[in-house]
């Protein structure tokens, strides 16, 4: 067991699916020599060559177009799109492109890539830098969408995501990249799909994801002073959704509450409520609540950002509205 | 401000009627050229039928025919490699023929049909044939420049010296994604030829009248470090000839090319486009300089028999009845193909 930062296991991950397979390639702006903005691929250029860690120039289109074209025959291409408000730049190629080859071709053609992107607020970044955008990945068919909350998932899920054989989104949250957890030795390859109950509880069922879990976890420990027992669920992937874990926990607890970081509007909670009120409602003792971001683009002040983000005050608030 | 109408640049000295001209001392072998003619033809005679077969209501939806421009696909399929890859627009039936896909799968294809190529998923579009080394026709101006930049990359890495052609339109030289593609590809210096079928029209509009240069494609050449090529795109010859040069520039590591292929569409944009707006002087002078029987002309010129070049169109015309038999025959796709390969799985499943 070691402990690291969430941003070094991200180049944890990356070396380790390198050394593995040699056709796994990674481009990106500044992911070479400079180890990244965020700094986590530092060391991968030393390690694996400039023919394999390759930097760009500024043309997220010719990034993600240049690993469509690569993952389509025979590489495994990791994309780094630096700030994933910046898919916007390049969102033909996720949604037009990389999505719906498969389907198009009748499954002529493969797209075994990731596209990382440093995904979320907490750095005062402002609306332009700091969007929390799972969602809009979420509704195009044909993508995988996985968004880590801890060191460990980093590694097992970017493992796994490589290794896919569909092209997968992964976010990776920038306000979590200093923080620390414990990573087991040797190989840790997760399942994509698979949702983490990250605590047990009686009352409620939080779901969350991303830097939402820790929140979430923070308020479960407010709401245990007051009497209330929560289930805390880590999502870990919104495609595949993990219906299973969500839907056996709510049948215990008879309560839900998400917790989304994305503006109100079309976001997952939205999904994963619609599907509890469809398959489970004869379990639901109260009505689902979603705590979000509200639909406004984010404000940049420390003061302002604090406000919009969900807190564990607002998440212990919507649980008590859930219970009643 | 600008000219409603593009300027046509005399790409030929001769005017039409007047006999072909001498053969150039680099022509290729007959063997080749009459190849080069077959392919032409089977084209013509394909998207002819095609055309019909949508007014008889068999092909719905949209297509993008390239009567007229057969010349260029026609001339790349022959130079090209089996395991080269081809990168093409909607406007792409011609260049997934080229690389020897069989007809009756692309006219099933058209006529949404489970036998067609992609079992009717992709229709006309997006015609794609990874086993001919078609890996894909795309319908999203300038993306598909990227792309191939893509599979010329891997073949890079993969040591392979395999070559990428990237075919597209003029209008796609205006769009942020031409820019980024050329760029990049010549930054890292990449074996791929990028093809501009310049045919003086986007949709509807004359393309020199929203491009700031007169050349769309070789006028931006030097931007990329590149040399200009302005070929004649109607000359089978000189397009195979430039196919050879630059495939062969990309193989030996010389790093991308960009061509630009001065042709014209003989009819509409797609389907539901008579092209009223084109003069009738224009479309005139254009089948005049029509590629196809401008070779025919020349091959007579220089001696090939009229017998093998009736020999040649009458076995097009038989491949061509034949493919259209059977792919009208054949089922429509089952419900089922709905839900089939959205993920690699073989389903559509995104929960659990
Ligand atoms: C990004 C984008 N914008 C607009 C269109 C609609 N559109 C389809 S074809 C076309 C004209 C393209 O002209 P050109 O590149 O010259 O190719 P051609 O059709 O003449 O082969 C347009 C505007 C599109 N498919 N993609």
């Amino acid at each position: 067991m070691a402990e690291m930062t969430y941003r070094d296991a991200v180049a944890v991950a990356i070396a380790k699916e390198m050394e593995r397979d040699p056709t796994v390639v990674f481009l990106g702006e500044d992911v070479g020599a400079a180890g990244g903005v965020f700094k986590a691929s530092v060391g991968l250029l030393e390690k694996f060559g400039p023919e394999r860690i390759v930097d760009t120039p500024i043309a997220e289109e010719a990034i993600l177009g240049a690993a469509m074209g690569a993952a389509m025959t025979g590489l495994r291409p990791i994309a780094e799109i630096m700030f994933s408000d910046f898919l916007a730049v390049c969102w033909d190629l996720v949604a037009n492109e990389i999505a719906k080859a498969r389907y198009m071709t009748n499954g002529q053609v493969s797209l075994p890539l990731v596209i990382r992107t440093s995904n979320g607020a907490g750095v005062r970044f402002g609306a332009q830098h700091s969007q929390s955008v799972e969602n809009w990945a979420m509704m195009i068919p044909g993508i995988k969408v996985v968004a880590p909350s801890m060191p460990r998932d980093v590694v097992g899920l970017l493992a796994a995501a490589v290794r896919d054989p569909d092209p997968v989104l992964f976010f990776e949250h920038k306000s979590l990249y200093a923080t620390k957890g414990d990573v087991e030795e040797g190989e840790i390859i997760d399942e994509l799909g698979r949702a983490a109950l990250v605590r047990q509880g009686r009352d409620v069922t939080i779901v969350a994801l991303a830097a939402m879990v820790p929140r979430a976890l923070a308020a479960a420990d407010v709401l245990a002073t007051e009497g209330i027992d929560a289930t805390v669920i880590d999502l870990r992937s919104l495609v595949p959704l993990d219906v299973t874990t969500i839907a056996s926990s709510v049948v215990a607890t008879g309560h839900l509450v998400t917790v989304e970081e994305n503006p109100r509007l079309c976001g997952w909670g939205a999904e994963v409520a619609s599907i509890v009120a469809e398959e489970c409602l004869f379990d639901l003792d109260g009505p689902i609540v979603r705590v979000t971001t509200p639909h406004v683009p984010l404000p940049a002040a420390e003061a302002l950002e604090d406000v919009a983000i969900p807190s564990p005050a607002r998440v212990v608030e919507g649980v008590r509205r859930a219970l009643g | 401000m600008f000219s409603s109408r593009p300027q046509t640049w005399t790409t030929t000295t001769r005017t039409a009627g007047e006999p072909a001209p001498p053969v150039p001392s680099t022509a290729a072998p007959e063997a080749v050229r009459l190849s080069l003619y077959r392919r032409m033809v089977e084209m013509r005679g394909f998207e002819k039928r095609a055309s019909e077969l949508f007014l008889q209501g068999l092909v719905k939806g949209t297509s993008h025919l390239g009567l007229g421009q057969e010349a260029v696909a026609a001339a790349f399929g022959e130079a090209m490699r089996p395991d080269d890859y081809t990168f093409a627009t909607y406007r792409g039936h011609n260049h997934t023929l080229a690389r020897g896909v069989p007809m009756m799968p692309v006219m099933a294809e058209l006529m949404g049909r489970e036998s067609g190529l992609m079992a009717g998923k992709g229709g006309s579009m997006h015609l794609t044939s990874v086993q001919h080394g078609m890996m894909g026709s795309y319908a999203i101006i300038g993306a598909h420049l990227t792309i191939a930049n893509g599979a010329a990359w891997s073949a890079k890495v993969r040591g392979t010296d395999q070559v990428t052609v990237c075919f597209f339109g003029d209008g796609a030289t205006n769009i942020g994604a031409f820019h980024e593609a050329l760029n990049l590809a010549a930054v890292w210096k990449l074996p791929v030829v990028f093809v501009c079928e310049n045919n003086l029209w986007m949709e509807y509009t004359p393309i020199g009248s929203v491009t700031a240069v007169r050349q769309p494609a070789a006028d931006r050449a030097s931007a990329y470090n590149l040399p200009p090529a302005l070929v004649d795109g109607n000359d089978a010859d000189a397009m195979y000839a430039i196919a050879t040069s630059s495939i062969a520039g990309a193989r030996a590591g010389n790093g991308p090319s960009l061509i630009e292929a001065l042709t014209y569409r003989h009819g509409g944009h797609s389907r539901a486009d008579p092209a009223q707006y084109r003069s009738d002087a224009e479309v005139r002078e254009w089948l005049e300089r029509d590629p196809l029987s401008r070779y025919r002309l020349r091959l007579v010129a220089e001696g090939v028999s009229s017998e093998e070049l009736v020999r040649i169109e009458a076995e097009a015309q038989s491949k061509i009845d034949e493919a259209t038999a059977q792919a009208q025959a054949s089922a429509e796709p089952p419900a089922s193909l709905v839900e089939k390969d959205v993920f690699a799985d073989g389903g559509a499943t995104w929960r659990r």
